[in-house]
């Protein structure tokens, strides 16, 4: 770890690496992995739970999560791509929305202590497969040509600037887009985890001598950086499901 | 080897970059997401929107029925109202043509009265004509007996004296009053 003369852990990009748990020919299982398999556990069983034997007149488990699962539905996809659009891409959401704030969440839940949404892989992934749905779908929607003038916004009217504009558009579509949809999600949580790595550590270092009302100030800090957290959480899902909805809206768009 | 690696790694955490994905984070991160998605997609959510289908119909159903039993609710008081209007003028009808009726018995029981009162004074009037018609004639033939009588007894009586004459011509007369107040008597 780094040394930089007092002794005090700093967090760093070094809290992001894990040593594997166990490794099965090569692969190395470490605790992110463990994580995000616990998200796919935790977010089947709760709506397992709640939408299995789903019932007319719901209980409680399952008007929780009829709210959840109607924010997305009615609140994201149709509000972005309307209801006739959207329906056929409301379980992709839905996965999405609740896959990412459970991967969120684990950054506040003790023991765990780790949001999987800030190692970039799984954004990545998430990002990747939005991608690989909206592209295609653009130019299965506009054909060949009127795909390429979906993606490049071309347009005669323009003028000579279209060329520029195209070129333009072409780049923040087509190459910016997914890298910026999946590192606003990774860069939200790893920022998120630093300050809250930052003030626990911090808590526990200044807890000696008169350095005591400082770590009582780190540690009011740490509780308020917890419900922060939390509440970007959610708002991180959201806007990722939001973007990709967006996505899929402009593909299907008749004029870009 | 590869704990070889894993040590290099870590021994050189500063110099990784968090933007370059390692590819079993990808993988993992992937069968993940899939997993999810798959759950969602064919178990979960076909699931719900069933029930939520049932609950709009439900709810929709209870609504319609309600409208159903407000329309028939208002028919049958229609129908009522109706009936009670007709029930209303069938009365008055019916009050109406009693008191025709009433008016007609009335008037038809005056005028039988009236014909009988006139049956009655008529029948009065031929007896009274027939009784003085019979009692014309009877006096017709008593006045001339009597003349007859009182001329034999003044001729009998040869008149002598004009006292005994306005005697005679008294008792005469009173005999004529007698015969007369029998006469009323007997009637």
């Amino acid at each position: 770890m780094s040394d930089n003369g007092c002794g005090f852990p700093a967090p760093g990009l070094h809290s992001f690496l894990f040593k594997p748990i166990f490794t099965v020919g090569g692969f190395e299982f470490n605790k992110v992995m463990l994580l995000a398999l616990l998200t796919t556990l935790v977010v089947i069983t709760f709506f397992y739970a709640a939408f299995g034997k789903a019932k007319v007149v719901p209980g409680k488990l399952q008007l929780a999560a009829e709210a959840g699962y109607d924010f997305v539905r009615r609140g994201i996809v149709y509000e972005t791509m309307g209801k006739k659009d959207g329906e056929k891409y409301v379980p992709l959401m839905v996965s999405l929305f609740f896959f990412i704030w459970i991967m969120n969440i684990w950054s506040v839940i003790p023991l765990t202590q780790f949001p999987v949404s800030s190692i970039f892989a799984y954004p990545v992934v998430l990002a990747l497969i939005v991608y690989l749905i909206w592209v295609p779908l653009t130019f299965k929607t506009h054909g060949f040509v009127g795909g390429w003038k979906n993606i490049t916004g071309y347009d005669n009217s323009l003028g000579p600037i279209k060329w520029l504009v195209s070129f333009i558009e072409f780049f923040s579509n087509l190459l910016v887009r997914p890298f910026t949809h999946a590192v606003r999600l990774f860069a939200n949580m790893f920022a998120g985890h630093l300050m809250l790595v930052m003030f626990t550590v911090a808590s526990w270092y200044l807890l000696n001598s008169w350095l005591i009302p400082a770590a009582g100030v780190s540690f009011v800090m740490t509780m308020a950086m917890i419900l922060f957290e939390l509440f970007v959480q959610a708002v991180q899902a959201y806007v990722f499901v939001l973007l990709a909805c967006s996505y899929l809206q402009g593909a299907l768009a008749k004029q870009h | 080897m590869i704990a070889n690696l894993v040590q290099l790694a870590a021994e050189h955490a500063e110099e990784q970059n968090p933007l370059i994905p390692p590819g079993p984070e990808l993988l993992v991160g992937a069968i993940a997401f899939a997993i999810v998605f798959f759950f969602f997609w064919k178990k979960l959510l076909p699931n719900i929107n069933k029930v939520l289908e049932e609950r709009r119909e439900a709810i929709e159903g209870g609504i319609e029925k309600a409208e159903a039993a407000q329309t028939e609710a208002q028919s049958v008081l229609e129908q009522y109202k109706a009936q009670l209007a007709e029930a209303r003028h069938e009365a008055a009808r019916l009050r109406q043509e009693a008191q025709e009726q009433g008016a007609q018995l009335i008037a038809e029981m005056r005028a039988e009265g009236q014909r009988q009162r006139e049956e009655i004074v008529a029948a009065g009037h031929a007896q009274l004509a027939a009784d003085r018609k019979a009692a014309a004639q009877s006096l017709r033939q008593d006045v001339g007996q009597l003349a007859t009588d009182l001329a034999g007894k003044l001729v009998g009586e040869s008149l002598e004296d004009s006292a005994r004459q306005s005697r005679t011509i008294d008792r005469f007369l009173d005999g004529l009053d007698e015969t007369a107040a029998k006469a009323e008597a007997a009637r």
